[in-house]
């Protein structure tokens, strides 16, 4: 038995109001079928037909001629095997560096407690405030020029990686995380004779597997999804992630080529979404709301 | 290296038979050395990356560049940038678009999990249809949005034209350009917001809406005494995130309208930093922009707080 909604269960079972349900989630179902799925399938086909085919007004349900040849076109003419390389290389460096740089300081910040600490974590909660894409004329010249170092990042993953580490939220949701693992727990490890990293690696980090699944997913999605940084910080159109590069070398491709490279962007994510979604969805919903 | 040599040293300390005083401060100190190493990685990237920017963007807005040399310029940038033209008008243009993006992807969002919520059946089916365009690369969404908006055989057009009624130039024409970024915008990234409102009506206690019942509230006065007041916090941070995150559009413009759009009508204020900064080489122009829509969001953002703040 569901708990209680909007509408009453009982009122539900009424045999008039039964019907009017099953119509309305029947309505429902179509629309949404419809409106969340059909682009998909228009792309999918679509990446199927021959140039004059895409162009055709009304359009045609079905190819008439399928070519999956166009998919093979795509993939080579767009070197979309190259820039999916870049993005799981970029998303991976990206995951690595946070889940060690963002999970020692959200430790740090939570259990040790080191003086200033609590200036540092104001100061990253601050940048929550701070529009991501008011600095990027600052940020650009930053990895232009390395302060101190004064090497030039871009066109290099350094310039995705690093700065992918200032995720305040992140480092938020890992910090109210580890506040709520008992300090017994690290009490009863440090008489074991455990110092502050073994206690974060065998005991923290072992409890803390939902948060750093949820925080993985935001790290992963966030430079799948980025577009205005890598479109400065990889300029170089051989270096750039998927989401850019299939703008950037869409410009003289046939609209039949295109479309087939659009569904090959997709399909990666696509696929793992539906292959985890339940794990995905049921992480997100708890990691955004109670995290 | 210091943090794994750090707890030895403690542990030695303490073997020793030094005092219990010595030891606590042994212990004070091995936990501040290896809490800041700790937090070393990950602070020097919020100073290379983020604090040192944001002080930079400030300095920038104040500064010219002329042939290698840079100048103390006070509020000329600013003078120069709100002189220009488009300033006003991509401002209004996105005052527009976030306040369509709320109509349709703050209200609607909402709406579709309320019904979501009173299924009984296909409400996992339905989550992940909703999800579903999150997941996609948004240039890929964003291109095929651009040939369904074709205004000569687009897919939108196809369809309107079967049904006998009206076909639109949308991305063409600069009354229809904004609505047609806003429509995309929503179908894209409507499925989280729907996700956390599930989330957040799911948590109501159904004894609420019972005891409304029994009182003889109808649907909607139970909608509106219960549903919206036990999601009020949710409603109000979502509101105020969306208002930030709309009033930095840039990527709609960017892919479907080349930027500017039709007459300048899908130019942003985010479009304007980057053509400043990127197009115009005026990069003291760009962080005055920059300066500006911050301290806009700052507004909102304080005025937002004061008025939520009374009733919580």
């Amino acid at each position: 038995m569901q708990t209680r909604t909007l509408i009453s269960p009982t009122r539900l079972n009424r045999p008039g109001a039964k019907a009017a349900y099953w119509i309305v989630l029947v309505a429902v179902i179509v629309t949404f079928t419809l409106v969340f799925v059909g682009p998909l399938y228009w792309m999918v086909t679509g990446g199927l037909k021959t140039a004059q085919e895409t162009a055709q007004s009304p359009p045609t349900w079905w190819p008439a001629h399928p070519d999956p040849g166009n998919y093979a076109t795509a993939w080579s003419q767009l070197s979309l095997g190259r820039l999916l390389a870049n993005t799981v290389l970029y998303a991976a460096g990206a995951l690595a560096f946070q889940l060690v740089f963002d999970v020692a300081a959200a430790y740090a910040l939570s259990k040790l407690r080191p003086v200033l600490g609590n200036v540092v974590l104001a100061a990253m909660i601050g940048t929550l405030m701070i529009p991501a894409t008011v600095l990027i004329v600052p940020q650009y010249l930053t990895v232009l020029d390395l302060p101190v170092l004064h090497a030039n990042l871009l066109n290099t993953p350094w310039a995705i990686w690093l700065p992918s580490v200032t995720n305040a939220f992140n480092i938020f949701l890992l910090k109210r995380f580890f506040d709520a693992v008992p300090e017994e727990l690290l009490a009863a490890g440090a008489i074991d004779g455990a110092g502050p990293i073994r206690t974060l690696w065998s005991i923290v980090l072992p409890i803390s597997r939902p948060i750093l699944g949820v925080v993985s997913i935001f790290a992963v999605t966030n430079v799948w999804k980025d577009f205005l940084w890598p479109l400065l910080a990889e300029a170089d159109p051989t270096r750039q992630p998927l989401n850019v590069g299939i703008y950037s070398l869409s410009q003289n491709v046939p609209q039949n080529i295109l479309i087939a490279a659009l569904a090959i962007a997709a399909a990666p994510t696509v696929v793992v979404f539906l292959i985890f979604q339940r794990n995905i969805m049921s992480g997100l919903s708890a990691g955004s709301l109670k995290g | 290296m210091t943090a794994t040599a750090a707890p030895q040293r403690s542990r030695r300390s303490t073997g020793g038979g030094a005092g219990r005083r010595t030891h606590r401060y042994s212990l004070g100190v091995q936990r501040n050395v290896t809490g800041w190493a700790l937090l070393a990685g990950g602070v020097l990237c919020f100073v290379l990356f983020s604090w040192y920017p944001m002080i930079r963007e400030f300095v920038l807005s104040v500064q010219q560049t002329k042939y290698g040399e840079t100048s103390f310029v006070g509020l000329a940038n600013y003078q120069r940038v709100v002189h220009d033209p488009a300033f006003w008008q991509a401002w209004r243009n996105t005052a527009e678009f976030t306040g369509l993006a709320l109509l349709f992807g703050f209200a609607l969002p909402f709406l579709i999990a309320v019904v979501l919520n009173e299924f009984r059946h296909a409400q996992g089916y339905l989550r992940v249809l909703v999800y579903l365009p999150v997941m996609l690369p948004p240039a890929s969404a964003l291109l095929l949005f651009k040939y369904a908006y074709d205004p000569g055989d687009g897919l939108f057009n196809s369809i309107l034209s079967t049904f006998g009624l009206p076909t639109s130039q949308w991305l063409q024409s600069t009354t229809m350009a904004m609505p047609s970024l806003v429509l995309a915008s929503t179908w894209m990234n409507m499925g989280g917001a729907v996700l956390i409102y599930l989330a957040a009506l799911q948590s109501i206690p159904g004894e609420l809406y019972e005891a409304a019942e029994i009182d003889g509230a109808r649907l909607l006065r139970r909608f509106w005494h219960v549903t919206i007041p036990q999601c009020r916090l949710v409603l109000s941070l979502m509101l105020m995130l969306q208002v930030i995150s709309t009033m930095q559009m840039f990527i709609e413009a960017f892919l479907l309208a080349n930027g500017s759009g039709p007459e300048g009508a899908t130019t942003t204020v985010v479009y304007l930093i980057y053509q400043h900064a990127f197009n115009l080489d005026d990069l003291g122009g760009a962080s005055a922009l920059g300066v500006l829509l911050l301290l806009v969001l700052a507004a909102f953002a304080a005025v937002y707080v004061r008025l939520d703040r009374p009733r919580g």
